[in-house]
């Protein structure tokens, strides 16, 4: 690899920013003055590539620096790092939190996704850019994973350290606010503002909610105090082979969305002869309408940080990364702080409670790419490369981050691993349906009287969920799984949400989204909506998803105000492109970037 | 004399196309299958001398058991596995890929892209006149070859032989997202500012004509490019001892671009900037 860099230079800002990350350059091949010792021996190669995993961080180190990537310090990054020029040009234009254009230091970001735009977005933005002017960006952005208190908006400003205030729910006047004094804007509500079950009587009775609202979450001796570290303790009695054994009986299958065992998934991972053994924890958590996981990390961070230990103890790893999306800061920094506390207590380390395993946790900050949600371009993602999907197999149990076997969990398919351990197999599997056992987070928003995160045992039916929620009257319409997930009709509420039941009524659980839409809400709006999301959101790397979800949202644009007849042939033209994307499609982006759509042309009536 | 090497003996593995039993070498895609049972199954993004990216998605089959459809230039063949390649749901998606590409882009220079539009009965103006196209203006920026981004398909190839697979000069990279993804160097820069190194490695692999020799745009410009008229000569390269093979694209007894066999054990088609395009003083008659 022969490197070739520009001549454009780092600001001293942009310089410092790279250090204070990467430490300072050890010789000129890394973009150090040069001394005579540079011109007798190179450095470079392989260890010099294999840093190439803190190009993303790097990238964060700037843009949280100075706002916007210029050409100089892209190339010191690249020198630092050798990587070439072009392949992170590539993938500092992939994130939309990123911007190699100028602009302003503060970006305040306004969500005009579903929720949000059903709580008003729309004026939001056009009042905070009318406040705002020039000085700060106003970005448009999609779901921010505060549904719970739409309309939501994060300001985030650049320099040493950044800031970011969140605002929600938002007026002008608060988003303004955010924006132009981060520091001093109201600080956001606990995150058991989000738990309408928090506080309430029987909260003790819930299982992956009972510490949310009871325990300080940053303190891990409140964690202990109330039950922390004791699934740990029985995962070390049981041994590995125990622990996935539990967790195989157990019944768990994957809360993210496509429900995998995860025993299995531990269990094929486990038995790879190929070292070292990779964690990953997806806190990507970009659904439209998802906001579980952000939850658990704001309330309960060391649950996280127990499950993660006791899986990787299960899989043989000494490693755990969590992704977290950048959108996420609050959830960012109290993560940060419990592993940095369960570090200096010895709950990370070298000898993890004296148990002579070894385990530790780094934390990757997404950069606002729903598709890297998706687990192998959550790797690629990670390694430093544009967050692509890669085609499976080879699956992530063999081939997974960095090429080494991993296993890759949903924050909150973790969490479930703690009651698991604690309560014993038979009894967590008594939770539940028979196909779906525990307990289950269901993110409901929209237009309830009390959205937020409600956890039921798998079996209740979306009118029990809802009436929970307080439903208010009028209810037009019920987006279940998302934007990738589908509607179901008023009439529809005794659906299970189960899995299989979900399955059966031939609509999606997903992720435990449950939006409510009221008929105040247009319905051709709403698609349109999703239709842009998943434009903006496909990473364009294969043909049916990148010109597919343009033609989709083309064809739903030209229908926005047509029934009948005269959407018939626009219709028709949307089912060709949507059986073609769900079959032809890499992942599951552009698989289900039909399945709202054509679930509110079928079941919703939609253009009738 | 070339030798190809033969490789290590692999075992055959027997599976069913379309009813009919094929056996290939383990290893073999569903592809290599397809190709050695005599059927035609449309490519685009599939490089003889690249590893498989599997992103056109044009060559996709069905294969029972699988939930979607499958690309088969990637998706290694395994014994037993039922394949189709004629099914009503594998015809409707290569139908759409083509409209959809068609529809987006300027296919008029990638070669069967009209005989697949035509088998497939594809129809790609139905998508109505305001669909959105790439509709990039050339690039001309140096005088050796011209990336004309209102052709490309984003099919990776141009990146894979420019990077780590052949070139190793990393000069260009995919950037953007979506739809809005293009092939570019680092800030979107003109050539003459990045890592290339011209040897047009990338040309050779393009499938659409979307990075062309200059002489090739300009006589197509000018509507004096007549591929009728064309002899094709492999010879030896001169410039060095490597003697990487050159096939020269003659018309008009002017040398009017340069390719290499692919099959050629020792290059593979890659060349560097002298075979590739340092022809000039072969029709220097003066």
């Amino acid at each position: 690899m022969d490197l070739h860099f520009g001549d454009s230079r780092p600001t001293d800002d942009e310089r410092a920013a790279v250090d204070a990350l990467l430490g300072p350059p050890e010789s000129s091949w890394e973009g150090a003055d040069r001394t005579d010792a540079d011109l007798r021996w190179a450095r470079g190669g392989r260890e010099a590539r294999d840093r190439r995993d803190l190009l993303l961080p790097g990238l964060h180190a700037l843009n949280d620096r100075i706002g916007w990537i210029s050409e100089g310090a892209l190339d010191y990054l690249c020198r630092r790092l050798t990587v070439p020029p072009a392949e992170a040009y590539g993938v500092a234009t992939f994130y939309a939190m990123f911007s190699v254009r100028p602009r302003p230091a503060t970006v305040l970001h306004i969500c005009t996704d579903l929720a949000c735009t059903a709580a008003g977005a729309a004026g939001l933005c056009d009042g905070a850019e009318a406040a705002l002017g020039p000085g700060v960006h106003v970005e448009r952005s999609p779901c921010l994973g505060l549904c719970e208190r739409a309309p939501a908006a994060l300001a985030v400003r650049a320099g040493d350290p950044v800031r970011t205030a969140v605002s929600a729910p938002a007026t002008v006047e608060a988003a303004v606010l955010a924006a132009t004094a981060p520091d001093s804007a109201p600080q956001e509500p606990p995150a058991a503002t989000a738990v309408p079950q928090a506080g309430q009587e029987g909260q003790e009775g819930l299982i992956l909610l009972k510490r949310v609202g009871v325990v300080d979450p940053s303190s891990l001796d409140d964690y202990r105090a109330n039950g922390g570290c004791t699934a740990l303790r029985r995962a070390f009695e049981l041994g590995p082979a125990g622990v996935i054994r539990e967790v195989t009986d157990s019944g768990l299958v994957g809360r993210g969305g496509a429900a995998f065992p995860t025993g299995r998934k531990w269990q094929a991972t486990a038995s790879q002869p190929d070292r070292p053994h990779y964690l990953v924890c997806n806190a990507d958590e970009s659904e439209p309408g998802t906001f579980k996981d952000r939850v658990i990390m704001e309330g309960d961070p060391y649950a996280l940080v127990e499950a993660m230990t006791i899986a990787a103890y299960a899989i043989g790893a000494h490693r755990g990364l969590v992704y977290i999306r950048g959108e996420y800061p609050r959830a960012i920094h109290r993560i940060q702080h419990a592993v940095d506390q369960a570090r200096a207590r010895g709950l990370l380390g070298d000898d993890v409670l004296g148990q002579g395993f070894a385990f530790d946790i780094e934390i990757r900050r997404g950069a606002g790419a729903y598709i890297c949600g998706e687990e192998t371009a959550l790797f690629n993602s990670i390694e430093g490369y544009r967050g692509e999907p890669r085609s499976k197999p080879p699956f992530p149990v063999e081939k997974g981050l960095f090429g080494k076997p991993t296993v890759e969990n949903n924050v909150e398919t973790l969490v479930n691993v703690l009651p698991i351990l604690t309560m014993g197999a038979p009894a967590y599997a008594a939770i539940g349906t028979e196909r779906s056992t525990g307990p289950k987070l269901f993110c409901v928003s929209g237009c309830v009287a009390r959205p937020g995160v409600y956890e039921l045992p798998f079996g209740a039916t979306l009118g029990e969920l809802l009436r929970l929620a307080g439903v208010r009257d009028g209810l037009r319409a019920v987006l279940l799984g998302g934007a990738a997930g589908g509607f179901v009709r008023p009439d529809e509420l005794g659906i299970p949400l189960t899995f299989e039941g979900t399955r059966e009524a031939g609509t999606t659980l997903g992720s435990g989204v449950v939006m409510a839409f009221d008929d105040t809400v247009p319905l051709p709006g709403l698609l349109l909506r999703i239709a842009r999301f998943f434009r903006e959101e496909s990473c364009g790397q294969c043909v049916p998803c990148r010109v597919g979800t343009v033609r989709q949202e083309e064809a739903l644009h030209r229908i926005v105000t047509r029934t009948g007849a005269d959407a018939a042939g626009d219709i028709a033209l949307l089912r060709e492109v949507g059986r073609a994307m769900r079959d032809a499609s890499i992942c599951g982006l552009g698989q289900t970037a039909w399945n709202a759509v054509e679930s509110a042309i079928d079941r919703l009536g939609a253009y009738e | 004399m070339t030798v190809t090497p033969l490789g290590i003996p692999r075992r055959l593995l027997e599976f069913t196309i379309d009813g009919q039993e094929v056996r290939v070498p383990e290893c073999s895609t569903i592809l290599d299958a397809c190709r050695t049972a005599g059927k035609d199954v449309p490519t685009l993004c599939e490089g003889d001398t690249l590893r498989p990216k599997n992103a056109c998605r044009v060559c996709v089959v069905e294969v029972e058991g699988s939930r979607t459809l499958v690309p088969a230039c990637s998706r290694k063949a395994e014994p037993g596995m039922v394949v189709k390649t004629g099914t009503e749901r594998v015809r409707h998606s290569r139908k759409l890929v083509l409209e959809l590409l068609a529809s987006s882009v300027d296919l008029s220079t990638t070669p069967r892209a009209a005989e697949w539009i035509k088998e497939y009965e594809a129809k790609p103006d139905r998508f109505g006149p305001d669909a959105a196209r790439l509709d990039e203006e050339p690039r001309v920026d140096n005088d050796l070859y011209v990336r004309d981004y209102g052709k490309c398909i984003l099919c990776y190839k141009c990146v894979d032989a420019c990077g780590d697979q052949w070139q190793n000069s990393f000069a260009i990279s995919v950037s953007g997202r979506g739809f809005d993804a293009r092939i570019a160097v680092e800030h979107d820069a003109p050539l003459t500012d990045s890592a290339c190194v011209y040897c047009g490695n990338c040309v050779e692999v393009c499938p659409t004509g979307a990075l062309s020799f200059k002489s090739e745009f300009d006589m197509r410009a000018a509507g004096t490019w007549d591929e009728s008229r064309h002899t094709e000569t492999t010879t030896v390269c001169a410039y060095c001892g490597v003697g990487c093979n050159l096939t020269l694209h003659v018309q008009d007894n002017e040398i009017v671009k340069v390719t290499s066999p692919h099959d050629n054990p020792v290059t593979h088609g890659n060349l560097c900037i002298k075979g590739r395009f340092g022809y000039q003083h072969v029709q220097n008659r003066g």
